[in-house]
């Protein structure tokens, strides 16, 4: 199986045309004609999108969590269909229905901010869905006897929720929300449908216009290396959290 | 003639179908260590938990200084202050040390000054022996040591009495001295006790009264020097002869 594997892999390298990928997708030229704007316009929105729609769905997430642990029954329907409806659906339909749908069906209606807040919301509330799972799954595995030891010291079941319990479930889940803060850079690309304007355009957007414009690969290469120096160190540092959670316990 | 601190009158429990309580009656006065015995699964934890109404009853008083605990528009939360509890698993709280542990509910509940909260947190910590340990996390103290600072966390909302479900159970024998240590210079203190236990000797030396439980009821009720010597029931003397053997 290796043979097969390793003569099939040298016959690529052998074949491919080594002048010509370096020409599309390794220009030095491109690179360095778009690099200024690549830091300045579109990383920089990249992460605006990413952190605001973090933020955003945390905030949603935190109430929902919240909703679907609670005592009173609409609280819990409404949290559940909610998380099932958004993780239901393709999170391009989510960001079309804020960008284009709901102005067209309320004409008029618009976010303040325009499509940076646009953008961030409608990828919030995708990402609200999962990470109110995550921290309902937090909650629930702060051991029972930490709501009994706050209640028997006189603490209201909400002053037990946020002084106790709830600061160590966000210890729980920093490992899953770091990864669902990475899955957010990515799906930020999503957000291309909303046609963005030069000033809010994020990475991969802003690569494929630029693509456009010089006939080159070599923005597509740029975006990607970019979003690599992101993701990678923030999927190490979940692995090492990993780690380090494993071993308090 | 003193007064009951903690009165329970006619008190039913049950989880599903099976009935834990099936009415239990009596008191703890001012000042007094009673101590509750019997099997497990004889409702022993489940009473202790009804008086401080993390169990929710069915049926029956509970007066804390006259005040009825299971009265749906009691105030729980006030009550409960007046009432320190102690775990059999110390139940700390883990991302706080021990300072914070000592003054979260007195600076959030009772309102204390930061300045203040420290102070009494100082002086709890000094009466169960570990003012060295006020800047460790539990993760860092021994079973012994958490169970004192769960003790001292208890006392820093100075409670009028204290509960204390098994809180030797979850130790390594070797530390269980201290624990009981502590205990003792509590009573000795005139602070009022109400304690599940199996620690018989403990019982025997410290209580004023014991309750023997078993089957939701309480069988036998008396000072120590008759109920562990001289017990009038079969199942009393059972029991005890068991816990003996080990």
């Amino acid at each position: 199986m290796y043979g097969v594997f390793l003569s099939a892999l040298v016959a690529a390298v052998l074949v491919a045309d080594w002048d010509r990928i370096q020409r599309s997708f390794f220009q030095v030229d491109v690179m360095v004609e778009m690099l200024p704007q690549v830091l300045s316009i579109a990383a920089r929105n990249t992460l605006i999108y990413t952190v605001g729609s973090f933020v955003i769905g945390l905030i949603l997430a935190l109430i929902l969590a919240l909703m679907k642990l609670s005592t009173i029954k609409p609280y819990r329907w409404f949290a559940i269909t909610y998380i099932e409806f958004f993780r239901g659906l393709p999170a391009l339909i989510t960001i079309i229905l804020f960008g284009f749908a709901l102005p067209i069906a309320f004409d008029g209606f618009r976010l303040p901010g325009g499509t940076l807040v646009t953008g961030s919301v409608a990828l919030g509330v995708v990402a609200a869905a999962y990470m109110a799972e995550t921290i309902r799954a937090g909650v629930i595995a702060v051991p029972r006897g930490q709501t009994e030891a706050a209640r028997s010291l006189g603490m209201s079941s909400s002053r037990a929720l946020y002084s106790i319990v709830l600061p160590q479930a966000f210890r729980i889940i920093i490992p899953p929300l770091t990864n669902e803060f990475v899955l957010l850079i990515k799906d930020t690309s999503l957000l291309f449908v909303l046609g963005t304007t030069p000033m809010t355009k994020e990475l991969t957007k802003f690569a494929r216009d630029f693509m456009q414009t010089t006939q080159n690969a070599t923005p597509l290469t740029v975006a990607a290396v970019v979003y690599l120096l992101i993701t990678l160190p923030l999927t190490g540092l979940v692995r090492r959290l990993e780690k380090e959670t494993a071993k308090a316990r | 003639m003193t007064t009951a601190v903690i009165e329970i009158r006619d008190l039913h429990k049950r989880f599903g179908d099976l009935e834990v309580l099936k009415g239990i009656d009596f008191e703890v006065d001012e000042g007094e260590v009673v101590c509750v015995i019997g099997p497990s699964g004889s409702g022993k934890s489940t009473l202790l938990r009804c008086v401080n109404r993390l169990e929710e009853s069915e049926s029956g008083t509970i007066l804390i200084e006259g005040e009825d605990i299971t009265d749906p528009d009691a105030d729980v939360d006030k009550l409960r202050t007046k009432i320190g509890m102690v775990f059999q698993q110390f139940n700390l709280f883990p991302h706080l040390d021990v300072l914070g542990n000592l003054t979260i509910a007195q600076t959030k509940v009772l309102k204390r000054s930061a300045e203040d909260a420290e102070e009494v947190a100082r002086r709890v910590l000094e009466r169960v022996g570990l003012t060295d340990k006020i800047d460790e996390y539990p993760i860092r103290l021994s079973g012994g040591q958490q169970q004192r600072v769960a003790i001292a966390r208890a006392l820093a909302v100075n409670p009028d009495m204290m509960l204390f479900d098994e809180p030797t159970s979850a130790l390594d024998p070797e530390l269980i001295g201290e624990v009981l240590d502590v205990m003792r210079a509590l009573a000795n203190d005139g602070m009022t006790m109400l304690v599940v236990t199996h620690e018989i000797s403990f019982a025997r030396e410290v209580a004023d009264r014991v309750v023997f439980m078993d089957e939701g009821v309480v069988v036998e009720a008396g000072p120590p020097g008759e109920i562990l010597v001289d017990p009038k029931t079969e199942r009393a003397r059972r029991f005890l002869r068991m816990v003996e053997q080990r």
